[in-house]
């Protein structure tokens, strides 16, 4: 009833053409959601998820009121046309705060870095299929009003929008990813890699308003096409993984990751449905995250051939810091999928799991399959999302001239990409391979037990672990991670240790510095606050009309 | 068609290059060493021989070999050797290239995890670690080179591309990232087979047999499709057969003698060396700015 409510609601937040009933779809949305997330009332860790996904949501929710109260002020009408056409009169100053408040407003939704802080404990609380529409619908709504707001109807009308927003885009990716890297809860890794997709998403977003202030319309529709190309792959492929991870958590009861592994003979069915969502994610030929982060890839390229100066080189570190994502995407998919699914079992619970039931594998197949459509399908895809993108951005450009560009075969110079011709070639070589190995005779293979150097009985404790695998970009990334050790030994005597504990984690730059910081602080205000609060009754008669009069002067005077 | 005889003539010689580093290295050292020939020999016993595959394995250990050709096969074959209308450029760009070479990796680590094994999960930790690295470092080379020609279209690259400045820094990037991608020393040892300080070879430890040469033959495909970006980088106007043999050689004479003066770094030291290619990349693209 709730799923179907929360569904409902986001449905009328895309729907919605006036400020005031959108903002109570977007509130419905938040409270449906946050309801969501405290579904399992019983642990006390929900509830905590849920009270900062509900303060933080309210806290975006609070900037859009007062972006749209702004807006009301200046055109008088809640209606999207109205205020769209009055708002060109609007001064510059203006415009431009209600370009922050609208960008962070939204932010926090998306989950964007340093707002994301509700992201990585909600998205792992709700039920996993809950996290998968959370993760791969409910954050994009506020992608969808951002460029319903900041580009349709506000106008880019500063460089300095689309650089802000592309600054912001470079660090959510990048630390995402590294978090997500860090994290062994296979729920949290989603969730962070949510925040990370996030980032790459408005790297589009962000280029394509550079690109509409720098005069290079095809090159912003294009743009604009690649963040919602990724947009949809991202709800695809990520709906995907968090329905992976929940069929994974039935089977074990656990989602951390030490205590899984050597599920792909148990449960090959998921198995295989979460490495063709991991492939997408690492954006690796043929499937469908390939194809959008390549096509983001190629915009930038030609944005830093078009432009000059300092914003050429500002386009091409964007392009690096997307790759850098990418790699750091790859490797942080190796080891969820790696640890889960491979290997020996780490625990009883991993040893013990069963195939999940088919109506389960069915939704996961549905969702498969369009991975590998939309990878396959990327010309169609992206002719679609052409046209798209030119009614948001109000470009009059043939579609057929932007497709000559990319994709479609042209002679000269043009630059293309065909995932069909890709795949078709990655399974000739496959098989050519496996002629060259029949060349040289049958194949004959021996089973025998993995080399253990003389060792003589290797145990699930001698694989690697998730921690391990991740140690060596925890050392290098180690300014930003500050990890934490502790390690405690116990000894009988001298040279016996009866037990040995081991303890790290990474420590949360933003939470340690930023939000604990500003709670202290809030807390000083409110015991100082105290003072105030005497006990009698007429003080506080007193006050309710000092604050009366103090209103009745504010409307007077604004 | 002449494509697919150059791209035939490629899959014969490229075990070759691996031979005559080997031989020059060791005849910079004054030794004999083996023969140039004796890849071929190495591959044909690995084809000749039976597979011990773990108990502990899936099916990921035994698709890896297959992917890990197909992916290096294809992403060599986009590139332009000789013939210079190459019709598979219609498949996909610079760009894809190292997309490509992303998918064998990712299947190269995950099965170093698969046969429960600690070797492997070191080799494929060490692995994703560095390629983290490496890749930003290659876009940002690929992006140097591509914005000095125009396009990602490795056709028009070849014909459009003039060395200047910044190329060249593009170049020497290229040539650090290339001794990375190849596991060479100061990055990787291909020589060691102590399991501490492996990391190409400790994903590969479980492999044996056909599936082994399949690896080791993507390995030497790999390590032609570096060298001959860097052919194309290296003065552009001088294609042809002849001269791309000629650049291929004096580049395994470079990496011999670059192998030889220097020991092997700490996995961590490694960041700085690719920073230095990155930094070189990003150099280039502030040169190319002030149309140096």
């Amino acid at each position: 009833m709730l799923f179907i409510l929360f569904v409902l609601s986001m449905l009328m937040v895309v729907v919605e053409a006036n400020v005031f009933h959108f903002l109570i779809a977007w509130e419905l949305m938040s409270l449906v959601s946050y309801f969501l997330v405290i579904f399992d009332t019983e642990n006390k860790k929900s509830i905590e998820a849920g009270t900062i996904y509900i303060v933080m949501t309210h806290f975006g929710t609070a900037l859009l009121i007062i972006a749209f109260l702004l807006m009301y002020r200046h055109s008088g009408s809640f209606d999207f046309n109205t205020i769209q056409a009055s708002l060109s009169s609007m001064s510059s100053m203006q415009r431009n705060i209600i370009f922050l408040l609208l960008f962070f407003g939204f932010g926090t939704k998306a989950g964007i870095v340093p707002l994301h802080i509700w992201l990585p404990y909600a998205h792992p609380q709700a039920p996993s299929h809950i996290s998968s529409v959370m993760s791969g619908v409910m954050i994009k709504t506020a992608i969808y009003g951002m460029i319903r707001f900041i580009i349709i109807m506000l106008g880019v009308s500063s460089l300095w929008w689309g650089e802000l927003i592309m600054v912001f885009a470079a660090i959510t990716c990048l630390v995402g990813v590294l978090y997500a890297l860090m994290e062994n809860d296979i729920k949290t890794v989603l969730a962070y890699s949510s925040v990370e997709n996030i980032g790459i998403i408005l790297l589009g977003i962000g280029s394509s308003m550079i690109f509409i202030k720098a005069g290079l319309p095809i090159l912003a529709t294009l743009s604009m096409c690649a963040a919602l190309y990724h947009l949809v792959n991202h709800a695809v492929f990520k709906g995907l993984l968090f329905l992976g991870a929940g069929s994974v958590y039935r089977a074990t009861g656990t989602r951390n990751l030490e205590k899984l592994g050597g599920l792909i003979n148990k449960m090959p069915w998921t198995c295989s449905f979460f490495l063709i969502g991991s492939m997408a994610i690492s954006a690796l030929p043929p499937l469908n995250g390939f194809v959008s982060e390549w096509l983001l890839l190629i915009v930038l390229f030609l944005g830093a051939a078009a432009l000059t100066g300092g914003l050429k080189l500002f386009i091409c570190l964007a392009a690096a810091v997307l790759s850098m994502t990418g790699a750091l995407a790859a490797a942080c998919f190796v080891k969820a999928f790696g640890i889960t699914f491979l290997a020996r079992p780490r625990s009883p619970k991993a040893e013990n799991a069963k195939e999940s039931n088919f109506l389960m594998n069915f939704g996961m197949a549905i969702l498969a399959t369009l991975v590998v459509l939309l990878g396959l399908g990327g010309v169609y895809i992206i002719e679609v999302l052409v046209r798209v993108s030119q009614t948001i951005l109000g470009s009059d450009i043939d579609p057929i001239s932007i497709n000559n560009i990319i994709l479609r075969p042209q002679p000269a110079q043009n630059i293309y990409l065909s995932p069909l011709i890709l795949a078709v070639l990655l399974f000739s070589f496959a098989a050519l391979a496996y002629l060259l190995k029949r060349l040289f005779g049958k194949e004959k293979t021996v089973t025998a037990g993995t080399w253990d150097c003389g060792y003589y009985k290797l145990t699930s404790r001698n694989e690697y672990t998730g921690t391990g695998i991740s140690k060596p970009l925890r050392i290098a990334f180690s300014f930003f991670l500050l990890p934490f050790r502790k390690i405690e030994k116990i000894r009988e005597t001298r040279y016996f240790i009866k037990s040995f504990s081991y303890e790290t984690h990474t420590t949360k730059v933003f939470r340690e510095y930023l939000y604990k910081v500003f709670l202290g602080q809030m807390f000083r205000f409110a015991r100082n606050m105290r003072g105030i609060q005497i006990g009698s009754i007429h003080i506080y008669l007193g006050y309710i009309c000092l604050t009366i009069i103090l209103l009745i002067v504010f409307v007077g005077r604004f | 068609m002449g494509k697919i005889i150059e791209f035939i003539v490629l899959l014969l010689l490229c075990p070759l290059i691996g031979g005559i580093i080997t031989k020059i290295k060791n005849n910079l050292r004054f030794r004999r060493g083996p023969s140039i020939f004796q890849p071929y020999f190495n591959l044909i016993k690995y084809f000749s021989k039976d597979e011990v595959i773990s108990d502990k394995a899936s099916w990921i250990f035994k698709a890896t070999p297959y992917i890990v050709f197909a992916s290096t096969a294809t992403a060599l074959l986009l590139i332009p050797i000789v013939s210079l209308d190459n019709p598979l450029s219609l498949a996909g760009d610079f760009f894809a290239v190292i997309f490509l070479l992303g998918l064998g990796r990712f299947f190269l680590a995950l099965a170093g995890i698969d046969p429960a094994t600690t070797f492997g999960g070191m080799g494929t930790s060490r692995e994703i670690f560095i390629a983290s690295f490496v890749e930003p470092v290659t876009i940002l080379a690929i992006l140097v080179i591509a914005l000095s020609a125009g396009t990602t279209n490795l056709n028009s690259i070849v014909s459009l591309l003039h060395m200047n400045p910044s190329t060249i820094m593009a170049m020497f990037s290229l040539i650090m990232i290339a001794i990375a991608e190849t596991s060479r020393i100061p990055i990787d040892n291909q020589e060691t087979h102590l399991e501490l300080t492996m990391i190409h070879e400790a994903m590969l430890l479980e492999y044996s047999g056909k599936s082994l040469g399949l690896l080791e033959f993507s390995t030497y495909l790999k390590q032609l499709l570096f060298f001959s970006i860097i052919a194309i980088v290296f003065l552009p106007a001088f294609s042809g057969p002849v001269f791309f043999l000629l650049k291929i050689l004096g580049l395994s004479v470079l990496v011999s003698i670059v192998e030889l003066s220097l020991s092997k770094m700490r996995l961590f030291r490694v960041v700085d060396f690719l920073s230095f290619a990155g930094i070189l990349s990003v150099m280039a693209i502030i040169a190319l700015i002030l149309g140096v």
